[in-house]
């Protein structure tokens, strides 16, 4: 088993603590621990139903754990709303995006610096010289991310009306917007062509590289999580079945059974090795 | 292709600053052209403008669906109407308090239920409304008359040096406040508050996701549309000088509703243009009293078939915005 790199600091960004949500009589997220290191890149991988996007809708705030608590930067934040989660640096996208179609590209990016303005009715009516001030810097700051992720030149579309691709990066780009500590992106790569892809990767990487920021991710395509992961987490079934260095989780004998399913006894042991 | 044919006056039109001057000195001028009967037709379409900007905070700008609209403007009447005939409080001191006074009912009514979704939602503010109207007819504490209303109310008066008693002064003060409203929500659509409502409206998980309270950001909706429709509901009674539940039905609902949808959800042109439809419609069709409510009707289907986001939806990047960070070397991204 390799070891896990991390970050000078040693610091503990995200750690869940028994995390388990129930719906119904389904426990979908089954007491699963979690640490994410500062800066760097935790993938979170598993078959369908596996619970990954519950426990990112737990730890997001959406949703609230029956037992078991999430701490972020050693503060305990379990039962928060969504809206307190992303102003205390948690900024996530969706599985199926969810932009605000029918406003502009820049519209939506401004949309991240919400929770870090602050004018209200009063000074929004009579234009005051904070409001003014304010406006500028959540325009600027849209200027920045739209720029970052290639889309200042269709700021003025609606965002209904952009690539797919360029979709997915928007929606990075209105969570990178809030100035978050820590990104959660579930599959960022999905519905994108290989090329789209490949950029992608080279994104987060840069991203992690020149800012400090860390990153949570769900991903289902492989080359991703194993190019680009420090670390990686595999959910079955409600529960952590393993969670290692890629090199290890890819020749995993629980991940492979959870994927490819358990083999016959009678028909020998060379599943071990194969696939992928 | 319209547009083509007439170059000067496209162009004239496509200047907003030019625009807002001409129509300004349009409304300015009118009332001195024209009777005293088309004067207080104006004023009518004052009071249904105003009322359909405050309905379209909470329709157009969130999304939120309202057919009790007309339960907050009985509230600013009658508050106006009691406090004016029992206890003589003049009624330009009533205007905010009227505002207030709905403002005040929104907030206690809508906290419990705000986190309601569309239809929803729907059926409360119906039931608001209708709770409102039947409870002015049974003459709570003998305050509001029963179905006969209050009579006697007061004209807005500042002393004896401004005394609004005339229609062409009833026309200047309620396209005076529309136009203070048009300003403030104007200004309010190019704010984050505005654009947090446009969020919510558009995806609310997101909007929660990025940052914005939905539900703090809606109930505001409601509190500021509410003390708009209360600030109506004062100039309405001083104007009539008396108030009955009948000036508050459900149809009334209605009404302020197709005016928003006429226009375009969330475009403050187009609410202008729906109230003007709206108030001048019947003085059109009065030849034809018969057949009004079945043209109207039919109007109004023929408009969501064909033109489903209004005569003027607003137009988004309209404005094109030019960078703040300078030249990046980087002219294509």
């Amino acid at each position: 088993m390799s070891e896990r790199r991390t970050h000078a600091s040693g610091e503990i960004v995200l750690e869940t603590s028994g995390l388990t949500k129930i719906f119904g009589g389904l426990i979908a997220v089954n007491s699963i621990d979690l640490k994410v290191h500062k800066g760097e890149i935790l993938s979170l991988i598993g078959p369908n139903g596996a619970g990954k996007t519950t426990v990112f809708n737990t730890v997001t705030g959406i949703y609230r754990p029956e037992f078991g608590e999430v701490f972020f930067k050693n503060e305990k934040i379990t039962g928060k709303k969504p809206h307190q989660i992303i102003s205390c640096g948690i900024a996530r996208t969706f599985q199926n995006i969810r932009l605000f179609p029918d406003m502009t590209c820049r519209e939506n990016v401004m949309a991240g610096q919400h929770c870090r303005s602050s004018a209200g009715l009063f000074s929004s009516i009579f234009k005051t010289p904070f409001q003014r001030r304010e406006e500028d810097m959540i325009r600027e700051v849209a200027e920045k991310r739209l720029r970052q992720v290639r889309l200042w030149k269709v700021r003025d579309e609606l965002a209904k009306n952009i690539a797919y691709g360029s979709q997915r990066m928007l929606e990075i780009a209105r969570a990178l917007a809030s100035d978050p500590v820590l990104l959660v992106l579930d599959e960022p790569s999905s519905g994108l062509n290989p090329r789209e892809t490949w950029d992608l990767m080279v994104f987060l990487q840069g991203l992690i590289r020149e800012e400090d920021i860390t990153i949570l991710l769900i991903e289902h395509d492989m080359n991703v999580v194993m190019g680009i992961s420090d670390w990686v987490v595999v959910m079955d079934g409600g529960r952590k079945i393993a969670e290692g260095v890629p090199e290890d989780i890819y020749a995993d004998q629980r991940v492979i059974e959870a994927y490819l399913g358990k083999e016959e006894e009678d028909y020998g042991d060379y599943g071990a090795t194969a696939e992928h | 292709m319209e547009q083509a044919s007439f170059p000067g006056i496209a162009k004239i039109f496509s200047s907003p600053p030019l625009r807002i001057t001409l129509i300004t000195a349009l409304f300015l001028i009118y009332p001195f052209l024209v009777s005293d009967y088309f004067i207080d037709i104006a004023f009518y379409f004052g009071i249904y403008a105003l009322l359909g900007l405050s309905l379209n905070i909470v329709l157009g700008e969130v999304g939120l669906f309202d057919l009790g609209h007309a339960g907050f403007y009985a509230i600013g009447a009658y508050t106006t109407a009691i406090l004016n005939t029992k206890f003589g409080v003049p009624i330009l001191v009533l205007l905010p308090l009227s505002a207030l006074a709905a403002a005040l009912f929104a907030y206690v009514v809508f906290s419990p239920v705000i986190h309601l979704q569309g239809d929803y939602l729907l059926i409360v503010t119906l039931g608001m409304g209708e709770i409102v109207r039947l409870a002015l007819i049974n003459n709570p504490f003998g305050l509001t008359g029963g179905p006969n209303g209050v009579f006697g109310i007061d004209f807005p008066s500042l002393g004896a040096f401004l005394v609004v008693d005339s229609s062409l002064e009833y026309y200047f003060l309620i396209w005076l406040i529309v136009g203070l409203t048009i300003l403030g929500l104007t200004r309010l659509q190019d704010s984050r508050i505005g654009r947090a409502w446009n969020y919510i409206r558009e995806d609310e998980t997101a909007a929660n996701a990025s940052g914005i309270d939905s539900r703090s950001y809606k109930l505001l909706a409601f509190v500021l549309g509410a003390a708009l429709a209360g600030v109506a509901g004062n100039v309405y009674a001083s104007k009539l000088m008396c108030v009955s539940p009948e000036s508050f039905t459900f149809w009334e609902s209605c009404l302020i509703f197709c005016i928003v949808l006429i226009g375009g959800m969330g475009s403050i042109p187009g609410v202008l243009i729906g109230a003007a439809f709206i108030s001048l419609f019947p003085e059109i069709f009065r030849p034809f009293a018969m057949y009004r409510m079945l043209i109207f009707g039919s109007a109004m289907i023929l408009m969501m078939m064909f033109r489903p986001g209004g005569v003027w939806p607003r137009k988004r990047g309209a404005v094109q915005y030019e960078s703040l960070l300078g030249d990046t070397g980087r002219a294509d991204v």
